[in-house]
C-alpha cells in the first residue's frame, strides 16, 4: 500500500502543483493589498485641505490615506472635537485664533519647534504666532493664512470706493451687499470701520454697542447670508456685488476664472485669517503627521497651499514664496506676493493695516452669534 | 363526553372560528410589529430624547446632561426666534395655498379629462423629479432666476426687467414648490380620481353649472385627500432648510436656518432642540386638526 505522507514528503503530483500554483497566484494580489494598505489618516479641516490637489502626492510617497472631515468656523471644530472621543482625529487644522482653546482643553499634542523650518519664516510675528505657544511649549504650526477686506464686483463699485468699507452702503448696490454667514469676520469689520483699530476685538460696552448699531444700518443693504457655496455663486452670477466678511480666498478662485471681482483691504483695515496644523491628542499617526506638517511647510507644499483649488492663501515662508514666483510667477503677482508690491501681504502686516482675527474679548462669543441671529431677523 | 374522546378530538378543536380567529389575530400583530418597532426606535425614542436634550447644558462645546431651563427662557425670550416662527408659519401656509391652488387644475385635469394611460403617464413623469437630488434641483433654480438668468433674459426681449427673484421670499416660495408641487398634483389626482363621477354628472344633468360643480359636489367628495395633501405640503415646507437658505438668502431666517445658527455657534443642540420641539408641536397640532377636519363627518 502506498503510504500518504504528508505534502511535503509526498512527491508533488501534476494536479498538486497545478492546484498549489493557482490557488497562490490568485490570491497574490490579496497579500499584496493587504501588505500594501496605505495608513488611514483622520483630518479635521476646512474644506479643500484634504483633497488630491494638496494631499495626493504625500500620500502616494509615504503610503498613507487622508480621511478628512471638513467644518466651517471655529466653534464648530471645537465642538466636532468635543464631542469625539481622544485620538479620533489625528490632524487638526484649525484656525489660528482657536489654538488657545484647543489646547486649553487638551485637544492637542506639544509639537517639537526643532522639526520646523522656523528660520524660513516671512515674518518674525509668525514665529511666536499668538495662542500657538504656552509655556515655551509649541502647540500648533502656522502654515498658511489670508486676508479680509473688502471683496467687491469691479463693474458696480470701483477700486477707489472698495478702499473703505463704506461702499457698502452705496446706495446703488442696496440689496446686493451679501454676507457670509459667520458672525466673527463681519462684524469684526465693522468694528473696524467704527474706527476701532487695533483693539477691534475688545470693545467695551459702548463700542460693542456701536458696532450693532452700525451693523443694523447695514441691513437694508442685504441681500443675503450665504456659506461658501452661496458666497461663490452669487458673486459669480452677479447677484452679489459686494461682499462683507470674505477675501481672496473666495475671490481669487473667481477671479482666476476671469470673472469681474476682487478683493482689497481698506483703509480702516483688514482682518488675517490663519491656518495652522495641530496634532490630535492621542493620535497614534503622530510621526507621519508630523512628516505631513513639515512636507506642508517645504516649499512644494507651501506652492500646493498658495494654489489650493478650494480657496488659495499665502506662503507663509521664504522659499515657499520663491517657489511660486518661480513656478507661477503670474499667481504670485496677482496676489502680491513678490517682495516690493504694495499689496504684499507681509508689508500690509507690518504697516499695521492688518489685524490677526481673534475672538472677541469683553463679550462671549455667545452675545455675537445671539446679535448675529437677531441681525438677521432685523 | 368522555375524556379519551375530547383528545381525539383535539386537532378539530383548533380550527374552530374562536381559534382561528385567534391565530388570525396573532398574524395580524406580528404584521404591525416591525412598524411598532420602527416608530419606537427611530421615532419615540429620538422624540423622547430630543425633548430630554432641550433641558441639557453645554460646558465648554460639550454637551452635559441636566434638568435646566434656560435653554427654553433664553429662546423664548428672543423676539429673532418668534420673528422666525412667524415667518415660517407664515411662508409655508403662503406655499400651501399657492400650490394647492396651483395644482388643482392639473390635479383635476388628469382626474377627469385625460385617459387612464394618459394619467398612468403623468405620474410618472410627476415622480422623475424625485429621482434627481433636491440640492441640485434647488441649484439649478440659480440659473433661471438670476438676474443675468433665463426668465430676465426672455422677460429683456419684451423690455421688462430685469427683476431680483433669488434671495427673496419669491425665491422661497419658488423652492418650497419645487419640493411639494410634484407631490401635491399626485396625492390631489389620487384623491379626485377615487370621486364618483355619477354623482358630478347627476349635478350637471339637475343644471349645476360646472364652477358650482367643483366647489359643491368635487371639493367636498374628495376633501380627505385634499386636506392630507395640503398638510403634506405644510409639513414638508415648514421643516424645509434648503429653499429658504439657498434661494431665499437666509434673508430672514426660517426657524430650520435658526437650527443650523444655533448648531454651528457654540455647539448649542439644547437650544436647537428647543426650536425643533417648538416644530414638532406646531406640526403635530397642524397634522391632526387636518386629520381631524379630513374625517370628519359632515353636520346637516
Amino acid at each position: 500500500m502506498k503510504s500518504k505522507g504528508t505534502i511535503l514528503t509526498q512527491k508533488p503530483s501534476r494536479r498538486t502543483v497545478l492546484v498549489y500554483g493557482g490557488a497562490t497566484m490568485l490570491s497574490t494580489p490579496f497579500i499584496s493589498r493587504a501588505w500594501a494598505a496605505p495608513v488611514e489618516i483622520n483630518m479635521l479641516a476646512w474644506y479643500g485641505h484634504g483633497e488630491p490637489d494638496i494631499v495626493s502626492e504625500f500620500e502616494a510617497a509615504n503610503n498613507v490615506k487622508f480621511k478628512p472631515k471638513y467644518y466651517a468656523g471655529g466653534d464648530n471644530m471645537l465642538g466636532l472635537i468635543a464631542q469625539s472621543p481622544p485620538g479620533t482625529y489625528d490632524v487638526i487644522l484649525s484656525d489660528g485664533e482657536f489654538v488657545q482653546q484647543l489646547n486649553a482643553a487638551g485637544y492637542i499634542e506639544e509639537l517639537s519647534a526643532a522639526d520646523y523650518p522656523f528660520d524660513d519664516m516671512l515674518y518674525s510675528d509668525f514665529q511666536k504666532f499668538p495662542g500657538h505657544w504656552k509655556d515655551g511649549k509649541l502647540y500648533s504650526m502656522m502654515v498658511r493664512f489670508g486676508h479680509l477686506g473688502v471683496s467687491y464686483n469691479k463693474n458696480a463699485i470701483s477700486a477707489e470706493e472698495a478702499m473703505s468699507y463704506s461702499c457698502f452702503w452705496k446706495p446703488e448696490v442696496k440689496g446686493k451687499v451679501g454676507h457670509f454667514d459667520w458672525h466673527l469676520p463681519s462684524l469684526g469689520m465693522i468694528s473696524l470701520y467704527d474706527g476701532n483699530g487695533a483693539g477691534l476685538w475688545d470693545l467695551s460696552g459702548s463700542q460693542w454697542q456701536k458696532v450693532q448699531n452700525t451693523t443694523l444700518s447695514l441691513r437694508p443693504q442685504v441681500g443675503g447670508y450665504f456659506d461658501y457655496g452661496g458666497t461663490f455663486n452669487s458673486l459669480k452670477n452677479g447677484e452679489m456685488q459686494a461682499m462683507c466678511g470674505i477675501g481672496d480666498w473666495i475671490t481669487g478662485v473667481l477671479e482666476k476664472d476671469g470673472a469681474p471681482v476682487g478683493s482689497v483691504v481698506p483703509k480702516e483695515g483688514g482682518i488675517q485669517w490663519t491656518e495652522s496644523y495641530c496634532i490630535g491628542k492621542g493620535s497614534e499617526k503622530a510621526d507621519i503627521v508630523k512628516e505631513f506638517i513639515q512636507y506642508m511647510l517645504s516649499p512644494a507644499g507651501q506652492v500646493k497651499s498658495a494654489k489650493m483649488a478650494a480657496y488659495p492663501g499665502f506662503a507663509i515662508t521664504k522659499s515657499g514664496r520663491a517657489k511660486l514666483i518661480d513656478v507661477d510667477r503670474k499667481e504670485a503677482e496677482r496676489t502680491g506676493q513678490i517682495d516690493g508690491m504694495a499689496n504684499d501681504p507681509i508689508t500690509l502686516v507690518k504697516e499695521g493695516r492688518i489685524h490677526y482675527r481673534n475672538i472677541p474679548v469683553q463679550q462671549s462669543l455667545e452675545d455675537w452669534n445671539d446679535f448675529w441671529s437677531e441681525y438677521k431677523n432685523a | 363526553m368522555p375524556v379519551s374522546e375530547q383528545n381525539t378530538q383535539l386537532p378539530l378543536v383548533e380550527t374552530t372560528p374562536k381559534r382561528r380567529f385567534a391565530r388570525l389575530l396573532t398574524f395580524k400583530d406580528a404584521l404591525r410589529l416591525p412598524i411598532i418597532i420602527w416608530q419606537a426606535l427611530f421615532f419615540i425614542a429620538p422624540l423622547i430624547f430630543m425633548v430630554a436634550m432641550s433641558f441639557f447644558i453645554v460646558r465648554n462645546y460639550r454637551m452635559t446632561e441636566a434638568f435646566e431651563m434656560k435653554n427654553w427662557l433664553k429662546m423664548m425670550s428672543r423676539d429673532y426666534f418668534w420673528d422666525s416662527y412667524g415667518l415660517t408659519i407664515g411662508l409655508a401656509t403662503l406655499a400651501t395655498l399657492v400650490v394647492m391652488t396651483v395644482a388643482f387644475p392639473a390635479a383635476y385635469t388628469l382626474a377627469f379629462r385625460v385617459s387612464e394611460n394618459t394619467r398612468r403617464w403623468a405620474v410618472f413623469l410627476l415622480i422623475i423629479p424625485f429621482f434627481t437630488s433636491y440640492l441640485v434641483r434647488i441649484f439649478s433654480w440659480y440659473v433661471i432666476l438670476a438676474e443675468s438668468g433665463v426668465i430676465n433674459a426672455m422677460l429683456g426681449y419684451i423690455g421688462l426687467g430685469p427683476y431680483i427673484m433669488l434671495n427673496t421670499q419669491f425665491g422661497t416660495i419658488v423652492g418650497y414648490m419645487t419640493l411639494t408641487l410634484p407631490l401635491v398634483i399626485i396625492l390631489q389626482t389620487l384623491s379626485l380620481a377615487n370621486i364618483d363621477w355619477s354623482l358630478v354628472e347627476a349635478a350637471h344633468n339637475l343644471g349645476c353649472r360646472p364652477w358650482r360643480t367643483v366647489f359643491c359636489i368635487v371639493l367636498p367628495l374628495a376633501r380627505t385627500g385634499l386636506i392630507i395633501a395640503a398638510v403634506f405640503c405644510f409639513i414638508l415646507s415648514f421643516g424645509d432648510f434648503v429653499s429658504p437658505y439657498y434661494l431665499g438668502g437666509s434673508k430672514p431666517p426660517t426657524l430650520p436656518i435658526l437650527i443650523v445658527d444655533t448648531v454651528k455657534s457654540g455647539q448649542q443642540w439644547p437650544r436647537a432642540a428647543v426650536v425643533a420641539v417648538v416644530m414638532m408641536v406646531t406640526l403635530f397640532i397642524v397634522a391632526f386638526g387636518g386629520i381631524a377636519a379630513a374625517y370628519r363627518r359632515r353636520v346637516r
